[in-house]
């Protein structure tokens, strides 16, 4: 819900590429209500739902506040290093509907 | 209750796959829900899918009501689709609008129109996370008011107008797709596109007394086929409430779930609290609980036998060997249960022919399902449809009351 009253203006995600090496975050706007394959996500602001398909990528959204960039956060969810990539875009796809958002201090 | 489904056996949810086939297992809550909040109505549309009419004086209270919001926000039910009967002939329909945005709870409410006065589209206006739907069936007053009744097209443009005027955003245009206007959907789109408003299009369920006008007013095989060109041609821009999936079947999948929902991700509360699997489907054999008893909506939900057994894929039945079902996995139960036809047979509107030769193939001595639920008005209504052949009577300047009608017997 960051608009130009109450903080930085924000880039629309889609017009910058996905950058896994920045801190990321779930929007404090969304709402993760938990479903026996994954999660249902809601964004308050924007009123997209989507959904998150499995348990692991649920904690890996959970968890991206606490560490400095994407990788760091899939290695501490322990996801095998092959599925990185599948991760990384599932993740840039969650920024494109600001499902998940840069943050300012890693 | 659960005799009427043709026998599955339950299976194992899959870990992974599809979100679709995730779906067919459910949810642990709705992805939204519609309730409707009143059955009475200013209005007497021929083809009402909930025999709409005269209030149920069983109807939740406005407290009970605030209950069910408490426990949508518990359950994370995002939003709800509100409808009726006319909502806002509810006293209390814009208490309990606030009370829903409050509680986290969106709403997204169909009107015909009869209350958006401008004071109230302003009210609207200023208001976060509600939708407004006004109920259109006809881009000229002509085709409109042969269904909904005379002077319905006049109360929705009005009520259109004043949404703009206000300033309203992102407000729609909700239309039944009928054998008489789904000659009407460039019409349409400029009619919605005059009001910065954004198009919904739905399919015409046998349901309610819809069912009585069904034969007349659902779509030919050709229109259903241009209806499918032209939400392939236009689908990004207007909504369809995954509504017209059984067109899938024609080649490429429509954009949305291609799936019926019924029990799975939706399901229907109506006036009376009483759970149904979908809006379309009003009948007992539907009805898998109701929110005043113990445990309230959220053990109808998740401990129903009816919405257990729905909760399967479909594996048996004639469509299941069709080239065609992973397009469209058997269409719409309810149109198909109030055509009398089997539940795991083909769609009465099946794009492949199917439906029709389903249809033709009845018993003669069939009797199809009939709701026993009906809250039709039962004296004359005023501007009431011609499309039965019954005589209109002349609305009035008046048509502001939502009692409209009610005085004339």
């Amino acid at each position: 819900m960051t608009g130009p009253d109450t903080g930085p203006v924000t880039i629309p995600a889609d017009e910058v590429p996905f950058d896994p090496s920045l801190p990321w975050r779930k929007s404090p706007s969304v709402a993760l209500r938990p479903e026996p394959f994954g999660a249902l996500v809601y964004h308050f602001g924007n009123r997209k739902l989507s959904f998150l398909k499995s348990q692991p990528l649920v904690a890996v959204v959970k968890a991206l506040a606490e560490h400095p960039d994407v990788p760091s956060t899939l290695r501490a969810c322990d996801v095998p290093e092959a599925q990185h990539r599948a991760y990384v875009t599932a993740l840039a796809t969650l920024s494109r509907s600001q499902m998940i958002e840069r943050r300012d201090q890693p | 209750m659960t005799a009427v489904l043709p026998p599955r056996t339950p299976v194992q949810r899959p870990t992974g796959g599809r979100l679709i086939d995730q779906f067919e297992y459910g949810l642990d809550a709705p992805i939204c829900l519609t309730w409707e909040l009143t059955y009475a109505c200013n209005l007497a549309c021929a083809h009402c899918l909930s025999s709409s009419g005269r209030r149920d004086p069983r109807e939740l209270s406005t407290a009970e009501a605030e209950a069910v919001i408490d426990e949508l926000q518990r359950m994370q039910v995002f939003y709800v689709n509100v409808g009726g009967g006319e909502p806002t002939v509810r006293p209390d329909f814009w208490h309990l609008l606030d009370y829903a945005i409050g509680h986290d709870v969106g709403v997204k409410f169909s009107t015909n129109g009869v209350k958006l006065n401008k004071a109230r589209a302003a009210q609207l206006a200023r208001t976060d996370y509600v939708d407004v739907q006004i109920s259109l069936d006809g881009a000229t007053a002509e085709v409109n008011d042969r269904v909904r009744g005379t002077g319905s097209y006049a109360t929705a443009i009005t009520a259109l107008e004043n949404l703009a005027e206000a300033g309203m955003k992102d407000f729609k245009v909700s239309v039944v797709v009928t054998r008489e206007n789904a000659g009407q959907l460039d019409e349409f789109k400029a009619l919605t596109d005059s009001y910065g408003a954004q198009l919904r299009i739905t399919r015409l369920r046998p349901s309610g007394r819809g069912a009585d006008v069904w034969d007349e007013l659902h779509p030919t095989m050709a229109q259903q086929k241009e209806l499918y060109s032209w939400l392939l041609a236009n689908g990004d821009g207007v909504l369809t409430g995954d509504s017209f999936f059984h067109l899938s079947a024609f080649g490429e999948a429509l954009p949305g779930l291609n799936l019926c929902g019924a029990g799975r991700v939706v399901c229907l509360i109506d006036p009376v609290g009483d759970v149904y699997a979908c809006p379309f489907a009003i009948h007992e054999n539907f009805l898998a609980g109701n929110v005043r008893s113990e445990g309230g909506f959220q053990r109808v939900w998740q401990s129903s036998e009816l919405f257990a057994d729905l909760r399967n894929p479909q594996t048996g039945g004639a469509c299941t060997k069709c080239a065609h079902f992973d397009a469209c996995r058997g269409g719409c139960m309810a149109a198909k249960f109030f055509t009398g036809l089997p539940l795991d047979g083909p769609d009465p509107e099946c794009v492949q022919g199917y439906g029709e030769h389903a249809l033709a193939a009845r018993d003669l001595e069939l009797v199809t399902p009939k709701s026993h639920i009906d809250h039709s008005h039962k004296g004359p209504v005023r501007g009431q449809p011609t499309l039965l052949g019954i005589p209109s009577i002349p609305a009035k300047i008046c048509d502001e009351s939502p009692l409209a009608g009610l005085d004339l017997r």
